[in-house]
């Protein structure tokens, strides 16, 4: 059901640009649009972030994967358990740019015997590697678009990108394995029947979104051409806020443009927060040092307390008289 | 809220990211290229195929010229309007755009495209 409707929110948002970016249209899809989408990216980023800040931690999380600090003959894991900050850099660094979490990932199943069989299952964690990292190269390359003069790096980034020289304009490997992987995490959720049962629109959306991109930017670059000249002369409009519409840009490149600009205003109310989210992750953020330093409970309110030295106090003498023993005499 | 520092620090390098592309814009934007025509170009009036078609299609009309005349042996290129043209990147386009300095380069270092073919195709020479 999810996919369908996310397929068809997908087929509704390429038809939009599709049938308006025409005549005046194009300053809509063209310059209104991507100014509000750029816009509720940043405001509603930082909303997010601030939101979950805010949120009390009431006690640090140690559900880690290691043996935490303790007694120095017993070996500690300080990556999985760290007890310092420089532990936890480390685990977010190894979190954010390697995956870690998914690396980890296992297949369990049921085999004859009956047999419970836990097998490494690295699909998804290449899969995952792949699609990020070349989602951050061709979102580098694109700074040819939005920079003037084109910085040096972009340029030695296409170089290696395109260094199989196949066909004109050269095929940039990153936009095919782009592609591929945005495919593969699409087909996993419907090809195996557990993830199929927990995938709602929600999980298909972004990807369908995402694919739709991917895809009217190869077939811009390799199959239906635009003047490259003027887009980016729109774009340098944007950036520099004088927005212009040069004429005769193909509306394939309207599409892409719209789709990106849902993409990014969706981002902040999307699963795909996950960006910023990893940050805010108690089970990655948190250094184990729950014995070592004490954590004031942030929502504690003053409690009226009566020790038992006063309590003494109060009674001293019934409890003398019944015979309770007393610490002071 | 709880480590106001740290969270503080990220959202003002993420903010100072995402908008650099406008700092950046306002401060160094130039002007869109201008293609100079040669002489020569400017008396033969048009290119080998519609101006549309070779302002976004140029770098495949010269794959599929190269494929024609590498593979195939194909040396002659029939335009829509009839008119045959050798095909030739050095004697035929470089011919009528000798400038390539003024008018290739002029929009490939706006668009930030550095094409590998001079690597071994040669440049035509350029009185400046
Ligand atoms: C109107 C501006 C313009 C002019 C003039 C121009 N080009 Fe281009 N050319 C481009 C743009 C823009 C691209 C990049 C297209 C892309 O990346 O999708 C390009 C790409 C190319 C490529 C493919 C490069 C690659 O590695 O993918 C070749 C080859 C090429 N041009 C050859 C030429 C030659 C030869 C001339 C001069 C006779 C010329 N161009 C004049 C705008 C221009
Ligand atoms: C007979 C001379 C001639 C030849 C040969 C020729 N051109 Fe052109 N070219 C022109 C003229 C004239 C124009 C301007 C057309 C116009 O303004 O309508 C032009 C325009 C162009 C443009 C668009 C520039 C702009 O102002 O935006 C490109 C790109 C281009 N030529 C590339 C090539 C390439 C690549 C080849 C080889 C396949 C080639 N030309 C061969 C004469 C020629
Ligand atoms: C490795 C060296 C090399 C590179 C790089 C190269 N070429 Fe060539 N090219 C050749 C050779 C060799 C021929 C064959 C010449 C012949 O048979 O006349 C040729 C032929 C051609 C021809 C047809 C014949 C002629 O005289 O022009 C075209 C068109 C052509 N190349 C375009 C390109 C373009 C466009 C690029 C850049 C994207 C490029 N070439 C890059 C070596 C190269």
């Amino acid at each position: 059901m999810g996919v369908w409707v996310s397929f068809f929110a997908v087929i509704v948002l390429i038809v939009i640009p599709w049938v308006g970016a025409q005549g005046a249209g194009q300053y809509l899809f063209g310059i209104v649009i991507p100014y509000v989408a750029v816009l509720v990216f940043i405001l509603g980023f930082v909303y997010r972030a601030t939101k979950w800040a805010k949120t009390p931690v009431p006690f640090k999380i140690p559900t880690t994967g290691g043996q935490m600090k303790s007694l120095p003959w017993i070996k500690s894991n300080p990556l999985d358990n760290p007890s310092n900050n420089a532990g936890v850099i480390a685990r977010m660094a190894l979190e954010v740019l390697a995956f870690r979490s998914l690396f980890r990932n296992s297949k369990l199943e049921l085999r004859e015997g009956p047999k419970l069989d836990y097998a490494s299952n690295k699909w998804l964690w290449i899969a995952a590697l792949a699609f990020h990292y070349t989602f951050l190269v061709v979102f580098i390359r694109h700074f040819r678009l939005f920079m003037e003069p084109v910085p040096g790096f972009v340029g030695l980034l296409e170089s290696v990108d395109g260094f199989m020289e196949v066909g004109l304009p050269r095929l940039m490997m990153s936009s095919l394995i782009l592609l591929l992987a945005a495919l593969y995490l699409f087909l996993r959720r419907v090809a195996v029947p557990q993830l199929r049962y927990i995938s709602l629109a929600a999980d298909y959306f972004p990807l369908f979104l995402i694919i739709g991109l991917v895809s009217s930017g190869i077939l811009m670059r390799y199959f239906i051409r635009v003047d490259i000249t003027s887009v980016k002369e729109l774009i340098m409009g944007l950036v520099s806020f004088r927005p212009t519409v040069p004429e005769g840009i193909g509306v394939i490149f309207f599409i892409h443009l719209f789709l990106l600009s849902v993409l990014i205003a969706y981002f902040p109310f999307s699963k795909l927060m996950h960006a910023g989210g990893v940050f805010f992750s108690p089970t990655r953020n948190l250094p184990n040092d729950n014995r070592v330093k004490r954590h004031i409970n942030p929502w504690n309110y003053p409690v009226k307390v009566h020790t038992y030295s006063e309590y003494e106090d109060d009674f001293r003498e019934k409890m003398k008289e019944v015979g309770l023993p007393v610490e002071k005499e | 809220m709880y480590n106001k520092g740290t969270i503080i620090t990220g959202l003002v390098i993420f903010v100072v990211l995402f908008t650099s592309p406008f700092v950046l814009g306002l401060v160094t934007s130039g002007p869109p290229p201008e293609p100079e025509l040669t002489a020569k170009a400017k008396q033969a009036k048009q290119c080998v195929e519609v101006k549309e078609f070779m302002v976004e299609s140029h770098m495949q009309l010269l794959d599929d010229w190269r494929n024609e005349a590498v593979r195939e042996g194909k040396r002659t290129y029939v335009a829509t309007d009839g008119k045959p043209y050798t095909v030739s990147l050095q004697n035929t386009c470089m011919e009528c755009h000798s400038n390539k300095s003024k008018f290739c380069d002029q929009c490939h270092n706006y668009a930030g495209v550095d094409p590998y073919c001079w690597q071994c195709h040669i440049a035509p020479k350029e009185k400046s």
